[in-house]
């Protein structure tokens, strides 16, 4: 399969893509039965729809825009995956369900055969997911795609942000039904691993959820919540958080204060494309390349 | 001569050691502090580096959380209840705490900072 570059930029500049064959341990599944198939898919995430202030003006128009762009591309995923915080929370529990509806007719737009959604704390925490299950469906589920095994697990109905022993104990039936080397693509809102706590970066029984999934060689765990790019490793687990579509957030714990980075006029895009991160050394040496959402250096 | 000095030796330990088990036996300074949507009030808080004191929490509306991560603390605050939590910091920097049970739009704003002086 040829990709374009310049395509598969414009895709990344909408969140991450992801291809199939780049997965550690597709291969295996694909040896055991049907010949290798790549297929890629879109992680978009923290769309918090319904948000408005001075971190985003366009804040009504920039998820449209990307259903556009997603719809414009000539590349077609073969399924799209929000990582929650679909919607911005209120304590108006009708108003919150009027901008899930909005959410849901707006990706409605989208020209793809699948989407998946998965719930972050703005859209299921004030009401232990009531609202977000009516719109979006179960809080947590598991699919196979092409021979590998996706499990989105909550970590955010819990308004502690915990996981909570009675998913977990799915969890492990879930792994349990496969081989240890088998491809395994795990999806969350919250990072499972301590990334910032006192930002509230992380899950509150994280620990207990990774010692389910280290015995799993081909495990990929991709996140949402802190609205940048992330690249960290736990054991021999990688996890990769995704930019936001709404505003950017400072890196963990690099200001006193936690707040969404300064709208820019002058490039009103900032933060809200893609970064391009390069790791060398075994990870030591990092070079990261900053490129708008077209696709431009910034 | 030797008599006088050894006297005035233990007279000066036993005021010593008396301070100390005063001090320790002194129940520790209680800091209060209110908990609502978004904010803990006061929002910054200084002990003394050794010092033991206990933080006093009220939430005035909602189930809120007190997380310490660098202290190992983490405490329900209830609502229309007040949280107890023991600190003893070891060595002096500023250390943030968050509430990290979600609150609201806001939620994320709530946070303050522990400063151990020196």
């Amino acid at each position: 399969m040829q990709f374009d570059r310049r395509e598969l930029m414009k895709l990344l500049g909408l969140g991450g893509v992801v291809l199939g064959s780049g997965l550690p341990g597709f291969s295996l599944a694909a040896s055991k039965g049907k010949p290798p198939e790549d297929f890629m898919f879109l992680q978009l995430s923290d769309s918090h729809w319904g948000f408005s202030g001075p971190p985003n003006p366009e804040a009504d128009k920039t998820l449209k825009e990307t259903v556009q762009a997603v719809n414009a591309s000539k590349l077609k995923p073969d399924f799209i995956v929000f990582t929650g915080d679909l919607t911005h929370t209120t304590d108006d529990d009708a108003l919150r369900r009027k901008r899930m509806t909005e959410f849901k007719a707006i990706v409605s737009e989208l020209k793809v055969p699948k989407v998946y959604f998965l719930p972050g704390e703005h859209d299921a925490s004030l009401d232990k997911g009531q609202a977000y299950q009516e719109n979006f469906g179960a809080l947590h589920q598991s699919f196979v795609h092409k021979g590998v095994h996706f499990i989105a697990v909550d970590n955010v109905s819990d308004p502690q942000g915990a996981v909570g022993d009675t998913q977990i104990d799915w969890l492990k039936s879930e792994l349990g039904k496969l081989d240890k080397d088998a491809p395994i693509v795990v999806l969350t809102h919250r990072p499972l691993f301590d990334l910032a706590p006192a930002w509230d970066w992380a899950t509150a029984d994280g620990a207990k959820v990774l010692s389910v999934l280290e015995p799993y060689q081909h495990l990929t765990v991709f996140y949402g919540h802190i609205h940048q790019e992330n690249h960290r490793t736990t054991g021999h687990i990688n996890h990769h958080s995704a930019k936001s579509l709404m505003f950017p957030l400072p890196a963990p714990m690099s200001v006193p204060k936690k707040a969404p980075v300064a709208w820019d006029p002058q490039h009103p895009a900032r933060g809200l494309g893609y970064r391009e991160i390069d790791l060398k050394d075994k990870g030591k040496a990092v070079t990261l390349e900053e490129y708008d959402v077209k696709g431009g250096r910034v | 001569m030797r008599g006088v000095v050894i006297g005035v030796a233990l007279g000066l330990l036993l005021e010593l050691t008396g301070r100390v088990l005063a001090a320790e036996s002194s129940p520790p300074r209680v800091i209060k502090m209110t908990a609502k949507k978004f904010e803990y009030s006061p929002s910054e808080v200084h002990i003394r580096k050794g010092e033991h004191v206990v933080l006093e929490l009220t939430s005035l509306d909602r189930k809120h959380g007190f997380k310490l991560p660098e202290l190992g603390i983490r405490a329900d605050v209830p609502p229309g209840g007040t949280a107890r939590v023991e600190v003893t910091a070891e060595k002096a920097g500023r250390f943030p705490f968050a509430c990290d049970v979600f609150c609201g739009d806001g939620h994320e704003d709530m946070t303050g900072t522990l400063v151990v002086d020196p």
